[in-house]
C-alpha cells in the first residue's frame, strides 16, 4: 500500500497529492509518469510525476477531478493509502544543449510543466513560463512557477485575471518581439499542444509536448498508448510521453483519446452492486 | 489389461452455446471415474517416449501408474517434483506437439490424455491435498528475479526449494505474468494461477508488485542490493502491428489490450470494476495464434454478435493448439483462412468500419517450413467489422535491455543465452519469451528450470 502524506486542494477540481513510493522516487526524473491503481476494483490510470523527494521517498502528483478514479481518489485523506502505484515510467526530459526555453502548462498541464521548468531551472537554463487558465479562480501553482521561471506570463481565456488570451497569443508576441527560444516546452490539452506546434512551426522552434494517451501498464505491453509521430507508431508510455510536436498527429490522437467517454459516464455514475456505494 | 480404446475418455465441457456468454472455463476437468479409465490406456512403455516431449521432463509414466493405482496425491507429487504449475501446464500446455507426439498409442488412434490427467491430479490436490510443512535449510544467497511469469515462477520455486533466498519483482499490481493477463478466465481460471502462487509465497519467496525493473530499480543496482544472481524472464511484451493504413482508429486493438482490459482488469465485471471494453458488434481478429482465438472468444463473450478470425495461411498451419480451435469454432466463430487485411476502413467518424482483405493462396515452405502465403491479385474484399483485434506476436520487452549495460540482444530484441540460460553479462540469467520470443508457457517454465539449475550449480560451488 502507498500511503498519502500530503493532500491539498490547489482549487475546485484540482488537487496535489504527495504519495510515499521509494519505489517510484529513486529514479524518477521530471517529464515521466506514475501509474496508480485505488483498489481492486479500480482502473490503472497514469499521472505525471508533478514532484519528488529521494531522500524521503516521496512523490507528488496533481489531478483534475474530472473522470471516474479522479473523482474518488479527490475523496481519499492523508493517511489512506492506494493500493498500487507504480513508476517512475516513460523517457524523461531532455535538456541537453538547452540555453533559454519557454515552458507553456495549459489548465492542468501546468502541474506537468512545473516540475521541467524547476529542472531547467536548476541546471541553469533561463526559462520563460506561460500558463493558460479559463479564469483566474482556477489557476495553480503561480507561486511555485515564479520561482523557477525567469518570465512567468499567466493568462486567463476571460480575463478575469487582467491579462485576457490564450497562451499562443502571449507566446506570439514574446517570438515576434524578438524572444530568441533554442526550445518551446506545450504541455495541456491536445488542442493547445497543436496550437503551439502550429504556431512554432512556422519560426522553426523545436517544440515538444507531452502525450497523456490511455494505457493500462505502462511498460509498453497493451499499445493502447500508440501515437503517429512523423509517420511512425510510437507508444507513449515507453517512447514518450513527449514528442516532437510538429510530427504528432493530433487528430488521431484525439478521436482516441475520447474512446472511453460514454463507458466514462456510466462509471461515474455507476452504484455498486455490493455495497450500493456510488463511486 | 490396458484399456484398448482408440480414443481419449473425453472430458466434460460446458455446452457451447451457453459458455459463449460466460467466462466459466470451458472444460469442466475429469472425474476419478474418467482419470482412472483413460489411465489404463497408458502402456507404461519401458523408453518413456512421451518424456522426451516434455521440457520440464514430467515423469510420466510414473504418475499416470500413481492414478492407475488410484493414489492420486501420489500423482501430483510426481508432477510436481519437475513441475511448479501442474494446474496451468494440464490446461494450456500444447499437448499434441509435447508429450503427446511421442505417445505410442497415438500411431493407431488417439494418444493417452496425458494433459487431462495431469490437470486431474492437480485438480484433486487442490481440492484434497494438504500443504507439506517442508523444512527447506536456508542458505542465505539472495537471487532476483524479473517477471513473475511461467519462467520466473518456475525459476522462483527451483530456487527456493534449495534454500536461496529469493525475490520476485513485478511490474504490474498482480503476479502472474501472462498466465494473470493473457489466458482468459474461461481457459485458466485466476484463482488456479492465484494458488499457485500462493503456494511459491508459502516457500518464502517474495514477490514484490510495482516494481518495474529497468524504471524502479536497474538490473545493476540489485547486484549493489547483496543479489548474488539475477533472472530475467519478462516476456515478450511489445504488441506488434501490421502497418496497414487504419490502423489508428478507434476500435483496433492489440489482442494484449483487449485480453489485459478483460483478464488482468475484469473489464467483463465492468461497471463494477472501473476498466471499461469496447466491443462492437462484428469483431475480426487477425492472427491465428493461441492469442488470437483467446481475443476471438473473449469478444463473443463480451456480446459480440459476430466474430471472424482472419488468417494468413490455412487452417493446417494455423499455430494455436488444436483444442482452442475446436472449441472456437464450436462457439461459433468465423475463420476467415487464406485471408490478409490490407487496410482498416474508416467509418467516416473515425473509427472501424470493415477490414479490406486479400485472398491468399499457399506457395513454396517459408523458413519456418510453413508453406509461404502469397497475395491472389484482384482479390480483395470486405469483411463487416467495427472491432478489429491484432493478433500477430509479440517482441520481447524493451525496457530492461536500454538500462542495462553488457546485455548481448539479437537482431529481433531478444536477450542472447547459452545453454544454461547465462547472458553476456556476469551472473544474469534470461529465459522464457524474452530470450525466444513469443512461445508457450512450458518452455518458459523449461527455461526457468534450466536457469535455476544453472544459479544453484554456480553460487553452491
Amino acid at each position: 500500500m502507498y500511503k498519502i502524506v500530503e493532500k491539498r486542494e490547489l482549487n475546485d477540481q484540482t488537487t496535489l497529492m504527495t504519495i510515499e513510493a521509494p519505489n517510484v522516487s529513486k529514479h524518477a526524473l521530471a517529464g515521466q509518469f506514475i501509474i496508480l491503481r485505488i483498489d481492486e476494483q479500480g482502473e490503472r490510470i497514469p499521472l505525471t510525476i508533478a514532484d519528488y523527494d529521494r531522500e524521503k521517498g516521496l512523490v507528488t502528483i496533481i489531478f483534475q477531478k474530472v473522470g471516474a478514479t479522479t473523482k474518488r481518489l479527490g475523496l481519499l485523506s492523508e493517511g489512506d493509502a492506494l493500493l498500487d502505484f507504480a513508476g517512475p515510467l516513460g523517457r524523461a526530459s531532455e535538456f541537453d544543449g538547452l540555453k533559454k526555453v519557454c515552458v507553456i502548462g495549459g489548465g492542468l498541464g501546468t502541474a506537468i510543466a512545473y516540475p521541467q521548468a524547476k529542472a531547467m531551472h536548476d541546471l541553469g537554463i533561463e526559462v520563460t513560463g506561460i500558463a493558460g487558465f479559463r479564469n483566474k479562480d482556477i489557476i495553480i501553482l503561480e507561486e511555485e512557477m515564479g520561482k523557477v521561471c525567469d518570465h512567468l506570463h499567466i493568462a486567463t481565456d476571460d480575463g478575469s485575471n487582467g491579462n485576457k488570451g490564450f497562451v499562443t497569443n502571449i507566446l506570439k508576441d514574446l517570438i515576434e518581439g524578438g524572444e530568441k527560444f533554442d526550445e518551446v516546452i506545450a504541455i495541456g490539452p491536445l488542442v493547445m499542444m497543436r496550437a503551439v506546434s502550429e504556431l512554432t512551426r512556422p519560426y522553426g522552434i523545436k517544440t515538444v509536448v507531452s502525450m497523456n494517451s490511455i494505457m493500462i501498464d505502462g511498460t509498453g505491453m497493451c499499445g493502447g498508448c500508440r501515437v503517429i509521430v512523423g509517420g511512425e507508431t510510437k507508444f507513449a508510455c515507453v517512447d514518450g510521453p513527449e514528442f516532437d510536436g510538429h510530427l504528432v498527429d493530433f487528430d488521431s490522437a484525439m478521436r482516441r483519446g475520447a474512446f472511453y467517454r460514454e463507458k466514462e459516464q456510466i462509471s461515474v455514475n455507476h452504484k455498486c452492486r455490493l455495497t450500493g456505494e456510488t463511486k | 489389461m490396458a484399456n484398448m480404446s482408440p480414443e481419449k475418455v473425453k472430458m466434460n465441457e460446458l455446452d457451447p452455446k451457453m459458455r459463449a456468454k460466460c467466462f466459466e472455463e470451458v472444460a469442466t476437468g475429469y472425474t476419478a471415474a474418467q482419470a482412472l479409465e483413460e489411465s489404463q490406456r497408458c502402456l507404461n512403455c519401458k523408453n518413456k517416449p512421451c518424456m522426451q516431449g516434455c521440457p520440464v521432463n514430467v515423469r510420466i509414466p510414473e504418475f499416470i501408474e500413481k492414478i492407475r493405482e488410484e493414489d492420486f496425491l501420489g500423482a501430483y507429487e510426481i508432477i510436481k517434483s519437475t513441475s511448479n504449475l501442474p494446474a496451468v501446464c494440464g490446461r494450456v500446455c500444447p499437448q499434441e506437439n509435447q508429450c503427446e507426439k511421442y505417445c505410442v498409442r497415438g500411431i493407431k488412434g488417439e494418444p493417452v490424455g496425458i494433459g487431462r490427467l495431469e490437470r486431474f491430479a492437480a485438480d484433486y490436490f487442490m481440492e484434497h491435498g494438504k500443504k507439506e510443512e517442508k523444512e527447506i535449510k536456508k542458505n542465505g544467497i539472495k537471487v532476483a528475479i524479473c517477471g513473475s511469469g511461467p519462467a520466473g515462477l518456475t525459476c522462483a520455486g527451483d530456487l527456493a526449494a534449495a534454500g536461496f533466498d529469493v525475490t520476485v519483482f513485478e511490474a504490474l499490481h498482480t503476479p502472474g505474468g501472462v498466465l494473470m493477463y493473457g489466458i482468459p478466465q474461461f481457459r485458466l481460471p485466476k484463482e488456479i494461477v492465484q494458488k499457485e502462487i500462493d503456494s511459491l509465497r508459502d516457500m518464502g519467496v517474495e514477490i514484490k508488485t510495482n516494481y518495474v525493473i529497468g524504471k524502479s530499480e536497474l538490473v545493476d543496482e540489485l547486484f549493489e542490493d547483496g543479489f548474488k544472481a539475477i533472472f530475467i524472464g519478462t516476456g515478450a511484451g511489445l504488441p506488434r502491428f501490421m502497418g496497414i493504413d487504419g490502423e489508428m482508429l478507434c476500435g483496433v486493438y492489440s489482442a494484449n489490450e483487449l485480453l489485459t482490459r478483460i483478464n488482468l482488469m475484469k473489464g467483463y465485471k465492468f461497471p463494477d470494476y472501473d476498466t471499461p471494453v469496447n466491443i462492437g458488434k462484428h469483431v475480426c481478429v487477425v492472427g491465428g495464434g493461441n492469442v488470437a482465438m483467446d481475443a476471438a472468444r473473449s469478444s463473443l463473450r463480451m456480446g459480440a454478435e459476430k466474430v471472424s478470425i482472419v488468417y494468413r495461411r490455412s487452417m493446417d498451419e494455423m499455430p494455436a493448439r488444436r483444442e482452442e480451435v475446436h472449441h472456437a469454432i464450436e462457439e461459433g466463430i468465423e475463420f476467415n483462412v487464406l485471408t490478409n487485411p490490407v487496410e482498416i476502413i474508416d467509418n467516416g467518424e473515425g473509427a472501424v468500419g470493415g477490414l479490406k482483405c486479400i485472398k491468399m493462396e499457399l506457395g513454396e515452405p517459408d523458413a519456418s517450413g510453413r508453406r509461404r502465403p502469397i497475395p491472389v491479385e484482384g482479390s480483395e474484399f470486405t469483411i463487416d467489422a467495427d472491432t478489429v483485434v491484432m493478433a500477430l506476436g509479440q517482441s520481447p520487452n524493451p525496457l530492461i535491455k536500454n538500462t542495462t549495460e553488457g546485455l548481448e540482444i539479437n537482431k529481433r530484441g531478444c536477450i542472447v543465452v547459452n545453454e544454461d540460460g547465462l547472458s553476456s553479462k556476469a551472473n544474469v540469467y534470461a529465459g522464457g519469451d524474452v530470450v525466444t520470443g513469443a512461445a508457450t508457457v512450458i518452455l518458459a517454465m523449461g527455461a526457468g528450470k534450466t536457469a535455476a539449475k544453472a544459479i544453484i550449480d554456480s553460487l553452491k560451488a
